[in-house]
């Protein structure tokens, strides 16, 4: 079991390392999110009120479409040297793989969400001090990298891999996506727990049952 | 060591491998040679577990794959067409990461010794994705040699290395045979793995054509080889 954590680690630390000399992934997900925060910001011709109704939607449909650039790239650098290959021959479980791409990705995610969050405070007339919301980003973040590592190994053997994932991601995380509007819309307007609570509970279950498809199913996936 | 037998494979309507029978022993050098689409690399991906036989029977290590990849796995070194690196990587810190892997102790040590022999350790720090073609291919040979493999499975190892690289590695793979490993590397460069292996066969249409024996290798193997290949209709 150590040597299971030992190489889901050894995994995640690599490509945060690559991630960190390279710097390609990041800052093109951050450069994505901020661009969309502005086009909303200066097309969007509403009050605050409105503004603020509407936030949810609009941080989950901006972070959903950076994902899916880092989810892209993730798997695509395995790919450009064969180094999904080099993975693959090593004496270590295909899930441990799965797990340690997937919490890469969802480290990647939080980045862009942590630095991005103030921008949309400030547009969107939300207060960042509600621990609710910060637990939704992460459920909802994590529900959407397991399902999305898990798609992004499938798409990464066919040729049109970029146009592959969208594809199929979307429809995939739609529960994960409407959960996660729904919970963030009931925090950003000071509903509370209780309106929360079953959107949580979606996510709590998706967050579960992906990455057990992904333990049992990552094998005959990145197989030949 | 390696036992294949009536082993084939399919991709869609194509057969790339039919009914090859092959048997390496411990401590033994073999040449894979055939021109190209033969099947050469694709029988060292069904070795070492990176592709699916559609039938026949192999066996690496004492494992039968693919029933017991994940124990073959450890005992292999692999050597593909790409050098399965990071680019984004430097040279230790993709030795390290595959160290880690492989839960070997003593990894630095081992990857001072790798670098040193491979003629990378000048230039250990610095990303791969700077790195040449031949660079890139001395840095795979030190990963596939890392964890210290029981059977090595070679394809073009000598591909984009210098004459003296080329030398360097000729003497690990002689000194790893002496150790012990079993060896098959699939080449095109007859003059050196007829200088290099013990014997050789030939694979043609996916099919094994001949055995070349000790005595048909050395300076003669590119005449041997020729005629083999005529008589198998290559």
């Amino acid at each position: 079991m150590a040597s299971y954590f030992a190489a889901v680690w050894a995994i995640m630390r690599k490509d945060l390392a690559a991630e960190w000399r390279s710097r390609q992934m990041v800052t093109a997900m951050l450069v994505f999110v901020v661009l969309v925060i502005f086009i909303f910001a200066f097309t969007l011709d509403i009050d605050m009120l409105t503004r603020r109704q509407i936030a949810a939607g609009v941080l989950w449909t901006t972070f959903a479409f950076a994902g899916i650039l880092g989810l892209n790239r993730t798997l695509a650098t395995e790919g450009e040297r064969g180094s999904l290959d080099g993975l693959l021959l090593a004496p270590v479980e295909r899930s441990a793989i799965y797990f340690g791409k997937t919490l890469a990705n969802l480290f990647f995610m939080l980045v862009v969400e942590i630095f991005t969050l103030p921008l949309y405070a400030l547009f969107y007339n939300m207060s960042l001090a509600q621990p609710g919301l910060w637990l939704v980003l992460l459920l909802g973040s994590w529900c959407f990298c397991s399902v999305g590592t898990l798609l992004a190994a499938m798409a990464a053997q066919a040729r049109s891999r970029e146009l592959l994932l969208p594809v199929l991601l979307l429809p995939m995380a739609l529960p994960v996506l409407v959960a996660s509007v729904r919970a963030s819309s009931a925090f950003v307007n000071g509903l509370g727990m209780e309106y929360a609570s079953a959107s949580l509970n979606i996510l709590v279950v998706y967050g579960l049952i992906m990455p057990a498809l992904g333990f049992m199913f990552f094998d005959f996936i990145v197989e030949e | 060591m390696i036992t294949v037998s009536q082993l084939s494979k399919r991709y869609g309507y194509r057969l790339a491998l039919r009914g090859v029978s092959l048997r390496v022993r411990r401590g033994e050098m073999v040449a894979l040679l055939g021109p190209n689409g033969a099947g050469k690399s694709t029988l060292l991906r069904i070795l070492a577990g990176l592709a699916q036989p559609s039938a026949g029977r192999v066996e690496v290590a004492g494992c039968q794959l693919p029933k017991q990849a994940a124990a073959a796995r450890a005992q292999l070194g692999y050597l593909g067409h790409q050098p399965l690196v990071y680019e984004d990587l430097t040279a230790d810190q993709n030795l390290e990461f595959f160290a880690r892997l492989y839960r070997l102790p003593a990894a630095a040590a081992r990857i001072d010794e790798l670098l040193e022999l491979v003629g990378l350790h000048q230039r250990r720090s610095e990303r791969v994705r700077g790195y040449s073609r031949g660079m890139l291919q001395r840095l795979a040979l030190a990963r596939a040699l890392l964890h210290r493999p029981r059977v090595l499975l070679l394809d073009e190892p000598h591909s984009a290395l210098d004459l003296q690289t080329a030398d360097a590695l000729d003497d690990v793979l002689r000194a790893q045979a002496r150790a012990g490993a079993t060896i098959l590397i699939a080449s095109h460069d007859l003059d050196r793995v007829g200088g290099l292996a013990q014997r050789a066969v030939l694979l043609a249409d996916g099919r094994s054509a001949a055995a070349l024996p000790k005595a048909k290798l050395g300076r003669g193997l590119p005449g041997h080889y020729q005629q083999a290949l005529e008589r198998a209709g290559g």
